[in-house]
Formats: structure tokens, sequence, C-alpha cells
């Protein structure tokens, strides 16, 4: 249920604004690209310092123990300014993927080094060019007392840079069982893993992973619940469904802070560029288009953040718990498509009514472009999320 | 108020709810069974009758205006539970009024303490019906422009013109009207008066819609004599009323008024015309652009959640009643649209018993959805409001 933010999330959200709009503005991307370097380790050093890294991870684990609302505020302030970081993969999507799957023994020893960014994590899931999560055919067997994985990952996030591969793969559970999806945590210098970075548009460093007879110890496999329920035809993948619903709506919040930042941007232009002797954004074809955009940013923030606060809901076993939690698919699906289809329009709209500057690399509505595309894509188009919508309501 | 407070007064009006509110009235309504209440007020049945009277007398058919004159005096956190309260057993809202939405809401703002006593308490029982006479035929979006004359009379003011649009004018009991008393000014020489519709001078007549309907009224002032005391506000200060009003108004009709389907389920109805096939409907595109519908409605109930949130957290979301109006229209008329599709050739039957009586209702209201982003502001006039009052974009020179 939406509520408005505790006093501790207000500052943490005006920490962060703060913090990546001076530390890391989109200028920092810029050089970072031209560096040929996915993000500056000194900035993730500093993220991590600052406990954003770790505000979704429980005190006991060495984290703010703020919640999903409070990570959610965070990447919305890094999306504004389209931070290079490990912080979604790591904070948010490798976060997600212990304390859902991981045993307590797996939270305790692996979320304290996510929480403060000395290890970094890229989920390895999607294994062609659009999300299927039907589609997995990585597969694990048993190798002695751990597991051998043998397949291929495409289009990793941070697939180049990360310190571990949290790779999803088919596996049966116990001998003979029929097998499911589970996660395993992989070391990325493990023998048999191969990495070939990716130069995407975005400037981030994705990655091809190709695992050939990676050795894996049974406690890296995480698989500590199967009470989630599922949506998908594949029970035991009842806790990956969750991860990824919370890396989504995790994107969802990115994409807003972009989005918002972005139209700030061209409103500014608006006012500020004249042509026949007033400012452009009198007219009104441009003011229909910018009020139009400013509904579509209203109504996805609600979406948004009615998304992260379910996860926060979710937490804990009771009924009302369970209530939110039944809630997450259909309003991950919601958040990340209404995101993503806003994001789409509002970076069209920038590039267009900035005119020819718009088109140059040195401004940065190109930057927020090919950044917007990416994060549309990943874990689902919005085309994939109205599909999945549709069968959550049965039609 | 401390937490407490708060869950004991959720307990007493949770009790006086299950002593008060009839069952019947725990049921959905129907347009038939809407309650206008005024002089000559319908009620379906009995208990919609006692239903009014009973809420009215605690003033909860206006929680949150003052006491002093009949309102519920309740703080926006006891609103709040008093809503959440009746939500909880589906209870019908008492009564649906023009007073209770725009009207009342402004007077307590711009009213003197005898007009508010003579004019809030009837509003709150149900006893007065108000209607707005705002259009002119020359003034439509342009609404300052309007032309309908108000002259200084000594002892009254003698009215003179035509209204057009107002609704159910024909029923009302009183109207509030924007009346020109300064011809040199636009803005600055509009007035803001209200009159009893038995005046006379005073006559209304009913324009029939696209869809068949009437609930839309010309409206024709003839030396109309209208008592001085019933100027609201100052002499050529009734622009800035008029806006208020709008805010209002917008409000309630993106909150409250669109919806109407004709009792048809839109993913039901889809499913049982077009069919299944494999689980999904059996007309991809059509699947495709009632599932981006059907997220765009959720986006928008979350959004008014939101901003009800944020209003009750004491923020001030008047900004947003444009917004919430442009969107509300749009998404209802999507939703007509895609139902009547979804129908086929049953969903565009005029009139007779070769239709189902629900798929008739779902031709009349696509047909009456097209008014949704005219009335109250076309979505063109509310984008320029967003534009300039939001936005801060800037006027043509």
């Amino acid at each position: 249920m939406t509520r408005p933010l505790t006093e501790d999330q207000r500052l943490l959200q005006d920490s962060a604004r703060d913090f990546f709009s001076e530390r890391a503005p989109v200028k920092a991307l810029r050089a970072e690209r031209d560096a040929g370097r996915p993000f500056d380790p000194e900035l993730w050093r500093e993220i991590a310092e600052l406990g954003f890294a770790g505000a979704a991870v429980p005190e006991q684990s060495g984290g703010s123990g703020m919640g999903w609302r409070s990570i959610g505020l965070v990447l919305e302030a890094a999306g504004r300014t389209l931070v290079a970081s490990p912080l979604t993969q790591t904070g948010l999507v490798g976060v997600a993927a212990i304390r859902t799957l991981g045993s307590e023994a797996q939270r305790e020893r692996l979320l304290p080094l996510l929480a403060a960014g000395t290890a970094t994590t890229a989920l390895a899931f999607d294994e062609g060019a659009h999300h299927a999560p039907t589609g997995i055919a990585m597969r694990a067997v048993r190798d002695g007392d751990g597991w051998r994985l043998d397949g291929h990952k495409r289009f990793v996030p941070d697939g180049a840079t990360a310190s571990h591969i949290l790779v999803a793969a088919l596996a049966a559970p116990t001998p003979g069982a029929a097998e499911s999806l589970a996660l395993f945590v992989v070391d990325a210098t493990a023998s048999g893993v191969a990495r070939r970075p990716l130069a995407m548009a975005d400037s981030r460093g994705m990655a091809d992973i190709e695992l050939t007879g990676v050795r894996v110890a049974d406690d890296m496999r995480l698989s500590g619940r199967t009470d989630l329920g599922s949506t998908m035809t594949d029970a035991g993948a009842a806790g990956l469904e969750r991860v990824l619903d919370i890396a989504r709506i995790g994107l969802a919040a990115e994409m807003l802070g972009a989005a918002d930042a972005l139209f700030t941007l061209t409103l500014a232009y608006l006012k500020d560029r004249r042509q026949f002797g007033q400012p452009i954004g009198s007219f009104q074809a441009l003011q229909h288009r910018a009020a139009r955009m400013l509904v579509d940013l209203e109504l996805t923030r609600s979406c948004v953040t009615a998304a992260l606060d379910a996860l926060d809901d979710a937490e804990g076993g009771d009924k009302a718990a369970a209530a939110a939690a039944a809630q997450i698919p259909a309003l991950a699906s919601l958040a990340k498509a209404r995101a993503g289809d806003t994001l789409h329009l509002v970076s069209n709209e920038a590039v267009q009514l900035h005119g020819g500057i718009g088109m140059t690399d040195a401004f940065d509505a190109g930057l927020y472009l090919k950044r917007a595309r990416v994060l549309e894509t990943l874990y689902g188009s919005a085309g994939w999320h109205r599909d999945r919508s549709a069968r959550l309501e049965g039609y | 108020m401390s937490a407490s407070t708060l869950e004991g007064f959720r307990s007493e009006t949770r009790a006086w709810l299950e002593a008060n509110c009839p069952p019947a009235m725990r049921t959905p309504l129907s347009e038939k069974e809407v309650v206008w209440g005024g002089r000559n007020a319908q009620f379906p049945n009995e208990d919609a009758r006692l239903w009014l009277e009973r809420m009215g007398e605690r003033g909860w058919t206006a929680p949150t205006w003052p006491s002093a004159y009949g309102g519920g005096g309740l703080s926006p956190a006891e609103n709040a539970v008093l809503q959440e309260e009746l939500k909880r057993i589906d209870a019908r809202p008492p009564l649906w009024s023009f007073g209770l939405w725009m009207f009342g809401p402004v007077l307590l703002e711009f009213g003197s303490e005898a007009q508010k006593q003579a004019w809030i308490p009837d509003i709150v029982r149900g006893r007065t019906r108000w209607c707005q006479g705002y259009s002119e035929p020359g003034a439509g979006s342009d609404l300052a422009s309007l032309a309908t004359r108000c002259e200084d009379r000594g002892d009254h003011f003698l009215v003179n013109g035509q209204k057009i649009w107002t609704s159910y004018a024909d029923k009302a009991d009183w109207m509030f009207c924007l009346v020109r008393t300064d011809t040199t000014a636009k803005h600055g020489g509009i007035s803001f008066i209200v009159f009893d519709m038995r005046t006379p001078g005073v006559e209304t007549r009913p324009i029939k819609l696209i869809s068949g309907e009437s609930p839309f009224c010309e409206t024709f002032l003839t030396d109309v004599r209208v008592p001085k005391e019933q100027l609201v506000g100052r002499l050529n200060g009734g622009w800035e009323i008029a806006k208020r009003l709008l805010t209002h108004e917008r409000q309630s009709i993106s909150t409250a008024a669109f919806g109407g389907g004709g009792g048809l389920d839109l993913v039901e109805a889809a499913k049982q015309s077009v069919g299944l096939m494999c689980g999904q409907l059996a007309d991809s595109d059509l699947r495709s652009r009632i599932a981006a519908f059907r997220m765009q409605e959720r986006a928008f109930q979350l959004t008014v959640r939101r901003a009800q949130a944020e209003a009750r957290a004491g923020g001030n979301i008047d900004h947003l009643a444009s917004l919430f109006k442009y969107a509300a229209a749009s998404l209802n008329q999507q939703r007509l649209e895609l139902l009547v599709e979804s129908l086929g050739l049953g969903g565009l039957g005029w009139e007779g018993d070769g239709f189902d009586p629900d798929a008739l209702r779902a031709t009349r209201h696509w047909l009456r959805s097209k008014g949704n982003s005219i009335e109250g502001g076309t979505s063109e006039i509310n984008l320029n409001v967003v534009a300039k009052r939001v936005l801060g974009l800037p006027d043509p020179i």
C-alpha cells in the first residue's frame, strides 16, 4: 500500500541525490566511456561506504536494513545521472537473490560482502537476446559432493567485471528428482569460466559467458526457500521469479529516475530556447507534449512506489505479508512496463525537442536514449510484461 | 490525533455503520438508484431514503466540513478511517451532489457567514440540488468570455443571458452561476451569483445527446431578479472562485464520476464474446490492447491513491486535478471503445429485445463517454493548465 516516505527514507533520498549529482554527474559516465572503462572503482568504493550498496541488506548482515523502498530510492537517484556502477546488479539483484534464495548460512556469509562492496555480483539468467525464463538450457549436474555447470549465457549485465556470477541453471535437487531452475554462485575467476565483454551502446560492462565443466561447491547453490509460490510453470523457480521481480522493480526505479531527470532537462530547454521571438515552450503543440510526459511520469511514479512498498510489505510471515506477496508479480510487470514506456517516450521526445543539439554526442540526451533501450529490454520488454499481465489475469 | 484515539474512532464508526447502514445499501449502486437529493428527491426505495437521512444527520455526506454548518467535522485522518470503513462494508454513497463536490467547497472558502448558514446544511442533508451555470453558447473552452449580463438595479441584480450544457438544470433547485458584471474587463468582470431555479424568468430545455439521453440543458435567463445577498465573494471577483470550483470539479470527475460500463467487465466480456484459444484471447491484437489498457487503468488508480495519501499527510494536490481529469477521461473512453470492440456488432445495438441489456447500456455509455474529454474542461484545456500551472511554461507572446 502506498505510503509517504519515513524520515530516514527522506534523508537517504536526499543524500543519494546529492552524492550522485555531485560525485557522478552524467559527464562522469562520458569520461568512463571515453576511457574505455565500464565504471570507476573508486566511485563504487564510496557508494558502498555510504551504505547505498547495503540499503536492502538486513542489519545483522552488515547492511542498513532499510528495505526495498530504500534501495529503490537510491537506484532512482542513480538513474537520474546514469550512474555507471555495480549498484543495481550487486545491491539490488545480488542482495535479492541471496536474501530470497539463500540459506541462513549463505546469507550470513555472502550478504556482508555485498553490503561492503568487496564482492560484486552479476545475474546470468538469459541465454539469448530476449528475456525468456522458459528458455534456460544451462545444466548443473551432480559431481561428487558439488556440481558441474555447462552452458552459455548472453548479455550478462556487469558480466565482464563482477567478482561472482549468479548462474541460473537446470538442476535436479536430489538424484533422480525432476530438474528445476536453481541459482549458483560462481567465482568469476574459476576454471572453465570464459567471459567475452560486449561493447554495448550504453557503454556498460555486459558480457557473454561460457561455462565449460565449471565446478561449484554444493554450498554455493542458493536453495534456501521454496515457499514463495510461482506463476512460472516450473515450481522450483518460485524463488527465482521473486528475484527477477525485484530486479524488474529496481530497474523500473532506475528508469523512473532517468526519465524524470531527462524530462527536467528538456523542460528547461523549452523555457530557454527562443525561436520566432519567443521561448519554444510557449507553443501549444510543445506544451501538450510536455504535459503528456508529466502525466506518464506521475503514473509511473505511483506504480514504482506501489511495487517497492509491496516488496517491503511481503516481508514477514503474516496474512498481510502473504496478501502483499500475491500482488508482486502483477505490480512488477506493471512497474517495469510503465517505466519502460515512459522512458521510451521521454528519451525520444528529449532528442526531438532539443533539435540538432539533441543529436550531438556532446549533449546528454543521447546517453539517456542509449541507456534507456538497454533498461527497457532487460528482464522483459514492456510488451513481454503486458503479455505476462494478461496471463496473470487469465486471458 | 494519537493512534489509539483513531482506533477508538474506528470501532465507534464500525459499530455505528453496522447499526445504521441498511443491508440493501451494501450492494453495488446502479445508475438508476443514484440519489441526487433536492426538493423533489427520488429514492429507489425506503432504505436509500433512510441511509441519506442518517448519514446526513451525522454530517457524513460531507465528513470534513465544519460541524457548525452540519458537516461531519472530521480530521483528514478520521475521514480516511471513515472511508475505509465504508469501503469495508461496500456501502453506497448516500448522495451524489454537485453541492457536495463543487459548490460547497468554494462556498466554505469564499462565502459569507450568513451564506454558509443558509446553504451548506441543506447540501449536507441533500435537501437542495444544485446545478452549474458556467458554459454559454459563445463561451466554452474560453469560459471567461461569458456574456450573461448582470446589472445592478439598486436593491437587486437583474440577469439576462443564456447558459448551456447545464447538467440536470431541469431537475435542480438552485443554480450557481457565472455572470458578467463589467464589460470592460474580461476575467476581472465576472461575478459568482446563486439563485433559485423557481425565480421568474428561468427556463430550462433538455438537450438530446448522441447517446439518446439528455443529461444536459440549455438554460435561458430573462430578467431574472437576484437578491444582492446572493452574490458570493466580491463583485467582479468571480473568476478566482470559478477556477477553484473547476479544480474541485475535475477532482471529483476523475475520482468518482467515470467508470460506469453498463455492468460489463471488459475482460470477462472479451473472453465470452471473442473466446479463448489456449487460454488466451483469440484476437491477439485486442488482447494486447486490453492488457495495455488494464495496466494504464491500474497505474491511474495507484496514482489516485498516492495523491490521497499525500493529501492526508498534509500535501497540496490541487495541481494534479487537471492531470487527473485528462487521464480519467482518456481511460474511460479507451475502456468503452475496447468494450464495444470486444462485443462486436453485439456492442452496437440501440434498443429492443434482440440485445443483452448490459450490451445496450455499453452502447449508450460508449457514446456518452465521448463527452468525457469535453465536459469540465476539454482535454486540450486541461493540458494547457498542466503546461502552464504545473510545468511553468510561458504564454505565447
